[in-house]
């Protein structure tokens, strides 16, 4: 059994140390997609939570079973399963959100996060590491979005959670909403600098060329 | 059988995930399915109330949009073709599955709010007043924007002619820029447009670069969404024409609702 010590490295490591967008740079393609307000960030953080630690739970549970010709594709089916149950889950408890969110919700398959923990964790450690992982990696990626989401709705629309922090222009405030920050691609700067002020603070990061 | 690897094992395998997965799959689309199909209808009876401008801060609780609901709206089955209210079931019609075939749809011959088929009949929503009078009528539009297909009600006074809501309920246009047909501050200039002139031309527009002020029939276009507002503009053109709410219109202008 693991001893605590392990545990908290799985689940806390992704945050800073071992960050999946920020060190591994995966999950770009929905980080972009979803953090232009914080509320949407974090429907998404938990989504992709629940998935990764439940797919690494199960692919785990069954690891020694699954044919080694077939495994990607057995990884594919149970990832698939768990995102549309969340999918359908999220539709009948959180139906304003779900229609912002269905198409992101779906391409949480693709999210290469999750496959990537189950290929390269879940199909060697023991279930309860595995789900940990699981969660760790979720939370590292959602600490991401929600980061890069505080940045983006506080700066073009002057809210937090909807909430007004800035008064903006149009509503007979002060503040001009950034409209760069309202597209999407404005992600990469803000993930960019984020990645930048990380290895500052943890210059082991840092490649070598 | 004995190896992990073998054919026999890996077929065996592949099967029952499929099978499991599946059954995970059905077993939450189907138990969940009451649910979902309650949001949905909680969903569009807010938005019917938002447009009837029936929905308060107070009574935004489930229980309470049910019951004004059931209070002062009546759902009605339109033939927009005679634009004579017909008998059917208006509760269940769905627009969209109508507008799938080609028995209970046409093609517009000029498609201008780009809807590809529209539906022969579609549900008209009367909203009584406190004292039973008839005072809003909620009309169902639809057209294309920049990305995507944007569904709208349109609450009216009786006259057909004044506008008291444009409230957007499902669209995917880029939120912040085209997705502020949604804003509330927006939607608040629609208020008391109207949408034809005294010859009884379709005269709404929306304005790129903002409407001059005491324009009756002109609206402010969006910053940054000219193909979103045109989308929009056009998509009034297409409701209020002949192949629209037209003949609807013409019917009860003057009264009789």
């Amino acid at each position: 059994m693991a001893d605590s010590q392990a545990m908290k490295k799985v689940l806390f490591g992704p945050i800073l140390d071992n960050n999946p967008i920020g060190l591994q740079v995966l999950g770009i393609c929905s980080a972009l997609a979803v953090t232009g307000s914080m509320q949407k960030a974090l429907i998404m953080t938990i989504a992709v939570v629940m998935v990764c630690a439940f797919s690494n739970l199960f692919i785990s549970m069954i690891r020694n079973q699954i044919p080694n010709a077939v495994r990607i594709i057995v990884q594919m089916a149970v990832i698939a399963s768990l995102v549309i149950v969340v999918d359908q889950v999220l539709k009948a408890f959180a139906y304003e959100m779900s229609k912002e969110l269905s198409v992101y919700i779906a391409l949480i398959i693709t999210n290469c996060i999750v496959m990537g923990r189950a290929e390269a964790y879940a199909m060697k450690e023991p279930p309860l590491m595995s789900f940990l992982d699981g969660i760790g990696n979720g939370i590292g990626y959602g600490a991401m979005l929600m980061a890069v989401a505080f940045v983006r709705e506080l700066f073009s629309k002057g809210t937090l959670f909807d909430i007004e922090i800035f008064a903006l222009v149009q509503n007979g405030g002060w503040y001009q909403g950034n409209g760069l920050l309202i597209l999407p691609f404005s992600s990469f700067f803000v993930i960019g600098l984020l990645i930048w002020a990380i290895r500052q603070y943890k210059p082991e990061q840092v490649e070598k060329d | 059988m004995g190896n992990k690897d073998s054919f026999g094992r890996t077929l065996i395998f592949v099967l029952i995930t499929c099978l499991v997965c599946s059954v995970i799959v059905a077993g939450a689309a189907v138990g969940l399915r009451p649910l979902q199909l309650d949001n949905k209808q909680l969903y569009k009876q807010t938005k019917i109330l938002e447009a009837s401008g029936l929905l308060t801060q107070e009574n935004k609780s489930k229980e309470a949009i049910q019951s004004t609901y059931q209070k002062h709206v009546t759902a009605k089955l339109l033939d927009l073709k005679t634009g004579e209210f017909v008998e059917g079931d208006a509760v269940n019609f769905d627009q969209r599955l109508a507008a799938l075939s080609s028995d209970t749809s046409i093609k517009p011959a000029n498609d201008v709010a780009k809807i590809n088929r529209r539906a022969n009949q579609t549900v008209v929503y009367l909203v009584k007043d406190d004292a039973g009078k008839t005072d809003t009528v909620v009309l169902e539009m639809r057209g294309s924007g920049l990305w995507s297909m944007m569904y709208a009600f349109v609450g009216l006074s009786t006259d057909l002619n004044t506008v008291k809501s444009v409230i957007y309920y499902d669209q995917g246009e880029t939120p912040g820029l085209g997705g502020e047909v949604e804003n509330p501050a927006w939607k608040a200039k629609w208020v008391g447009k109207q949408l034809f002139n005294n010859n009884g031309e379709i005269a709404i527009k929306v304005v790129k670069g903002g409407a001059k002020t005491g324009d009756i029939h002109g609206v402010d276009g969006l910053s940054g969404a000219t193909l979103t507002a045109q989308g929009v503009e056009k998509t009034f053109t297409f409701w209020l024409g002949e192949e629209g709410f037209g003949p609807f219109i013409n019917k009860y202008r003057n009264g009789g609702l």
